[in-house]
């Protein structure tokens, strides 16, 4: 049955109208190990924070028995101070591991299958994630000049999570199921605030290793990526 | 019965030009230089192409210019996206004939 025929052509170029189609208006070269390795740097930047935190306020338990009152609140001041920088560098230095190790995965998926990884589709995923995720950037910022921490956890996922679902417009339609996912997270973890670095964990660490586990079991486990 | 092919649009035989208006029915205005990567072809061979479905009145052309380059976007034309649906129509319809025997 591999001799042309009318139906045969016909049925040829409505798949390569389909693949054009799709190829032109969404990025499909993203791997799921990008999101398996932005979760696990994600985990390791929440477990050296958490034990940073544990530090502080144990230091500030021992402080407030033998310091007296007006020492302790210098003191708390300025260890404050420290810790808050402290996290905004590590918090930096996971963004920027997480950012290179997932591009890496990418960029190795579509070199292997000879996409190029800078084109018009990255491009829009680019631009389209990056709108909500700046917002969220300069909203998380204001709430940090405030001095005010507790509601930065949420904030990140709530934020992510609306990138998430912008974005997969652009790029494998599965990513908007992570996204509502962290939106969720994020409104949860408004009512739980001390909770917060947990959620944050589950947010950015284990869901996008569930999530890139499941892109790969479901795109990429054939082939040789 | 009628030809089952009567219906194909001769200028979309080609499948670099059904491939630009592929890519032109769901962006709303692309450069040369893009379609040029999606479709993996040279400048000379793109360009005729893009001129044949443009003095078939399909696309239109906008020259602009980013700082002193110029760039050049492509759109889909009123008449180029009916000439195109009813192509992909009668693909459909030989398809369907097909099948039933």
């Amino acid at each position: 049955m591999d001799h042309p025929s009318p139906a045969n052509e016909s049925l040829e170029t409505l798949q390569d109208i389909r693949r054009m189609m799709e190829r032109s208006s969404r990025f499909i070269s993203l791997s799921g190990l990008s999101g398996v390795s932005a979760g696990v740097c994600a985990l390791i930047g929440a477990y050296i924070a958490h034990g940073w935190i544990a530090d502080y306020y144990g230091n500030l338990v021992r402080g407030g028995v033998i310091r007296g009152y007006n020492d302790l609140h210098g003191s708390m001041y300025e260890d404050a101070q420290q810790l808050k920088w402290k996290l905004i560098g590590l918090a930096i230095a996971v963004l920027a591991a997480a950012l290179l190790s997932s591009t890496f995965f990418t960029w190795r998926r579509a070199r292997k299958s000879n996409l190029p990884i800078w084109d018009v589709t990255s491009k829009k995923l680019f631009i389209n994630m990056l709108i909500p995720l700046i917002a969220g950037g300069l909203f998380v910022l204001g709430m940090l000049y405030h001095a005010d921490w507790d509601y930065v956890a949420p904030t990140c996922l709530v934020f992510y999570g609306l990138a998430l679902v912008n974005a997969s417009k652009y790029t494998l339609t599965d990513i908007r199921y992570l996204g509502f996912l962290e939106i969720i997270l994020g409104c949860v973890s408004m009512y739980y605030l001390h909770w917060g670095i947990y959620f944050w964990t589950i947010g950015f660490g284990v869901l996008h290793i569930i999530y890139g586990l499941i892109m790969w079991w479901k795109y990429e486990r054939g082939g040789s990526v | 019965m009628k030809n089952p092919i009567g219906n194909l649009n001769k200028v979309f035989d080609s499948r670099i030009r059904v491939g630009v208006m592929s890519i032109l029915m769901i962006n709303q205005e692309i450069s040369f230089n893009d379609l040029k990567q999606l479709l993996e072809l040279t400048d000379g061979n793109l360009a005729s192409h893009l001129i044949n479905l443009e003095e078939n009145g399909f696309i239109k052309v906008h020259k602009g210019f980013i700082g002193r380059k110029t760039n050049t976007t492509y759109s889909i034309t009123k008449a180029g996206e009916k000439a195109f649906k009813d192509h992909l129509e009668a693909l459909e319809g030989i398809i369907k004939g097909m099948n039933k025997g």
